[in-house]
């Protein structure tokens, strides 16, 4: 049998649990039987075939991939960041996915019966690859708070859905990005799901750098995936 | 910096991930990268149907739920590139909501994988995630059909053995080809194991 690489494990420190009676929604979806210990034999699979070819040159620019008639409505922002493992490596190469709703805090989801208006010209999808120093780069559109049902006067802080592979079939992260200084976040049940100290590791940072001059504020989001344990050579 | 960060915590799917993870399946204008078919008509193996329902704890039909699942070739074999998607269109990873079928059914349409060469039942890995979930849930699909291989599998054996039909999917011979029918239920008494990878 060949020696695969091992993966570090969940880290349930960092994750939020999968009951959170405050997040209602999870009263009857959360498992309530202990997890099943599963040897390295899942961990070990790769993520799934995908490349450059696959992604269009539009796929990066939420300003531009849906434009029918004009630009989006909204506050143009740039969000970009690197993609690491937990030794602080570059996970190079991989899909980075997003979604969100408009300025007006509404999704184009036909789900959504939020009343604020759809934009024409935004449809709030995205996807881009990381590079040779897991970097990615995204244009987009500051995301609205919008009310949901959760609890009376409930309102969600501004966030952007990240979806990613990472290197390992268990190393996948779905994922909410946060803004600093969101005064919804304190009431958010969904960013308290995730335990004090380490929940603010889904606050961006406000960049300068990152900001273009005369054309769009810059936020960074740094996102950290399980990785390889130890190299292959190690295993014993 | 010297410190390297921990972890970066999981957050629900949310109930609008439609558009940006599965544009092509529900009618958005914007390319899914992944869908349904796992395979081609010309793809060696035995093709085959595998579909069931997300169950909540009350039993009901969960309608937006995502299911992505991973599975090797009717030779036990993981495609590892394009080249190798492209020899004999198997892609091995398929993503579908639970959204559009009637009665909020999931159904990939693939080819019954082999065992593996480390000894493994034939299987399917999925991942399942949704609105109320916070994190994502691992799980797999075995064949109701291997009755020997699964009684060699390391991982069934690892599963207490009350629960392990939790993790078998029933086969079902219809006129338009074969089906295998595997339910996920969330909670209850009959829940499926998930495991923590």
């Amino acid at each position: 049998m060949p020696q695969l690489p091992r993966i570090t494990a969940r880290d349930w420190s960092s994750q939020p649990p999968y009951l959170h009676p405050e997040y209602r929604s999870t009263v009857l979806r959360a498992p309530k039987r202990p997890l099943v210990t599963l040897a390295a034999t899942l961990a070990e699979l790769a993520q799934p075939v995908y490349g450059h070819e696959d992604l269009g040159p539009l796929d990066h620019d939420l300003t531009r991939n849906a434009a029918v008639n004009g630009e989006p409505l909204g506050e143009r922002i740039v969000v970009t960041g690197r993609v690491l493992d937990e030794r602080g490596r570059p996970v190079r190469g991989t899909l980075v996915e997003l979604w969100q709703c408009n300025a007006a805090g509404r999704y184009v989801h036909r789900v959504d019966q939020h009343d604020a208006p759809l934009d024409p010209n935004f449809l709030g999808a995205g996807r881009a690859l990381t590079d040779e120093h897991g970097h990615y780069r995204f244009l987009t559109i500051k995301p609205g708070a919008y009310p949901w049902g959760n609890h009376p006067n409930a309102w969600r802080p501004n966030h952007i859905h990240f979806s990613l592979f990472g290197e390992h079939f268990a190393s996948r992260l779905v994922t909410q990005m946060y803004f600093p200084g969101d005064p919804l976040l304190e009431l958010d049940p969904i960013y308290r799901s995730t335990p004090a100290g380490v929940r603010e590791r889904l606050v961006s940072r406000f960049s300068m750098d990152v900001t273009q001059e005369g054309f769009a504020l810059g936020y960074e989001f740094d996102i950290v995936l399980r990785g390889p344990l130890q190299t292959p050579t190690q295993v014993s | 910096m010297s410190t390297v960060p921990g972890q970066t915590p999981s957050q629900t799917v949310g109930p609008f991930f439609a558009y940006g993870l599965v544009p092509t399946q529900y009618g958005y204008p914007f390319r899914s990268l992944f869908g349904p078919d796992l395979a081609e008509p010309r793809t060696p193996g035995t093709p085959i149907v595998i579909g069931g329902r997300v169950l909540d704890g009350n039993g009901d039909p969960i309608g937006d739920a995502l299911l992505e699942i991973q599975h090797a070739d009717a030779q036990g074999r993981r495609p590892t590139s394009a080249a190798d998607v492209a020899a004999t269109g198997f892609r091995g990873f398929g993503r579908m909501g639970t959204g559009t079928l009637p009665g909020h059914r999931y159904a990939f349409r693939t080819i019954k994988p082999g065992s593996t060469p480390d000894g493994q039942a034939p299987h399917v890995d999925l991942i399942v995630t949704m609105r109320g979930l916070l994190s994502h849930a691992f799980t797999r699909i075995y064949f109701d059909d291997e009755p020997e291989a699964n009684a060699r599998d390391p991982v069934l054996a690892s599963v207490p053995a009350d629960r392990r039909t939790t993790l078998l999917a029933r086969r079902e011979d219809l006129p338009g080809g074969r089906v295998y029918l595997f339910d996920v239920r969330m909670q209850g008494d009959a829940e499926t194991v998930f495991f923590d990878v």
